[in-house]
């Protein structure tokens, strides 16, 4: 079990998170290798059915980022984003998901060194909460 | 002989429920009979009396010789907003429904305008005060329990009134053209003091608790059917590209379906409890709902169904949104 590595997604926002790991990996700042990376247009485009779906199908974690409030390329998609993350927290910490598999954070495209901090405390996090064991499938019964 | 029996309590039961709304029902009956016959409305979508005496069943009144079929009383559990839908939807353009409404299915309406899919002017709301309406599903075995001391029909309905009853604070619809009889008195007390007991288990527990109840649901979609806000015209859970989730009865696939569908309803679910009481297998799915309706209003200061004109929750944002939970 010690050798055990999350599986995390992460949903980045194409013109601030994304960036932002970008500059993380052309600054060389080490970061955990446990995320895998689905770009998106904008954090209001993460459905809460993506973060669902991705711990159905067996990821430990779940990580949402994009601009900081006011920064959105779309204006509000941030905004929108935030209310909806805010009710999704909510509902999964209620029925019992831990606290810490599905988070959420705003990384602007400068902010290589905060990626890299966010994504070693969410690895972090999830490491302590051992694999997901809430809302996952039996593997093969996922598609 | 046992149809015998089953005829002589129904009888016995309707009795009981005239002796306890009677003055109620009889101005319900005069008030759809004027509508109808004014031309204010063009139907009426109300109560009847069901098979069984301990239910009501949704009516469709189109002509003035039926009204006397109208009654209103703590039977009348299920939400009539998906039929006043359904009948606008096959009826001509400019036709007014009128429609019987407790405070929950007033709000319901209400949300509705709010978002988009009723216009004020199609439905003519005929308010109600409501009591509270009995689940029948615990209605039966309390009422045949051995042994048990004769009680009035007001004690023993206390005891079976939906749990969303039990903590409603909106008895009467917010909006209405018409109202029939005297508004009901709205409980006091803490509206989420269910929520807040749960909350005190540990996520283990709540979660060992959402498995044992999840785990009874059939995928029969009674939930959706009755919810007054469930009006996609395609469900996610029916969608095939993508297909969202599994359509198994499995856990994970149950579990993902009726959280999707609190969130889906999140700051617009009224709490009328119509998809418990229309569950089969009697999962208590208005908690999480309670919830989130709880996080709702702390968060963006928003009760679903109260005004014809506010911006949904979830559709709407401010900049000064809390966001301590962010990284």
């Amino acid at each position: 079990m010690s050798d055990w590595q999350p599986k995390i997604v992460a949903f980045l926002c194409n013109w601030c998170s994304y960036a932002g790991a970008d500059l993380a990996g052309v600054s060389r700042i080490q970061y955990p290798p446990n995320v895998r990376v689905v770009r998106v247009p904008c954090s209001g485009r993460v459905n809460p059915l993506f973060v669902l779906k991705s711990l159905e199908n067996g990821f430990d974690g779940v990580l949402v980022s994009g601009c900081h409030p006011g920064d959105c390329h779309y204006i509000s998609g941030n905004y929108i984003a935030r209310r909806k993350f805010a009710t999704l927290k909510t509902a999964l910490e209620f029925i019992g998901v831990e606290p810490g598999r599905v988070q959420f954070a705003w990384v602007s495209a400068g902010e290589g060194e905060k990626f890299a901090q966010v994504v070693a405390r969410v690895t972090d996090d999830v490491k302590k909460l051992g694999p997901a064991k809430r809302l996952v499938k039996a593997a093969g019964g996922g598609q | 002989m046992k149809q015998e029996n089953r005829q002589g309590r129904q009888e016995r039961q309707g009795a009981e429920s005239k002796t306890l709304r009677h003055a109620q029902s009889d101005s319900l009956t005069g008030t759809a009979r004027k509508l109808l016959k004014e031309k204010k409305a063009d139907l009426v979508i109300g109560y009847e009396r069901g098979s069984s005496g301990r239910r009501a069943r949704p009516a469709v009144i189109r002509e003035e010789k039926d009204v006397d079929r109208l009654i209103f009383d703590n039977t009348c559990g299920p939400s009539l907003v998906p039929f006043v839908r359904k009948a606008l939807r096959a009826a001509q353009p400019g036709t007014r429904v009128a429609v019987v409404a407790k405070g929950c299915d007033g709000r319901a309406l209400v949300q509705q305008v709010a978002e988009g899919q009723l216009k004020r002017d199609q439905v003519v709301i005929i308010g109600v005060g409501c009591g509270g309406v009995v689940d029948a599903r615990r209605r039966t075995p309390d009422a045949r329990r051995p042994g048990q001391e004769a009680s009035s029909v007001e004690r023993e309905a206390s005891g079976v009134l939906s749990d969303s009853c039990r903590r409603c604070r909106y008895p009467n619809p917010p909006v209405y053209d018409v109202f029939v009889g005297e508004p009901a008195e709205a409980r006091t007390g803490d509206e989420f003091a269910g929520v807040a007991e749960f909350e005190k288990l540990a996520p283990a527990d709540r979660w060992a608790w959402f498995e044992r109840e999840l785990a009874k649901c059939i995928r029969c979609y009674a939930c959706r059917n009755a919810c007054p806000m469930c009006y996609c015209e395609e469900c996610f859970v029916d969608q095939t590209n993508p297909q969202w989730f599994g359509k198994s009865a499995e856990r994970p696939d149950t579990t993902l379906f009726h959280l999707v569908r609190a969130l889906h309803t999140a700051g617009r679910c009224v709490d009328c409890g119509a998809c418990e009481r229309a569950c089969p297998l009697g999962v208590r799915l208005g908690l999480l709902n309670k919830r989130i309706e709880q996080e709702v209003r702390e968060r963006f200061g928003f009760t679903a169904g109260l005004s014809l004109s506010a911006a949904p929750a979830l559709a709407a944002y401010s900049e000064d949104d809390r966001q301590e939970f962010i990284l």
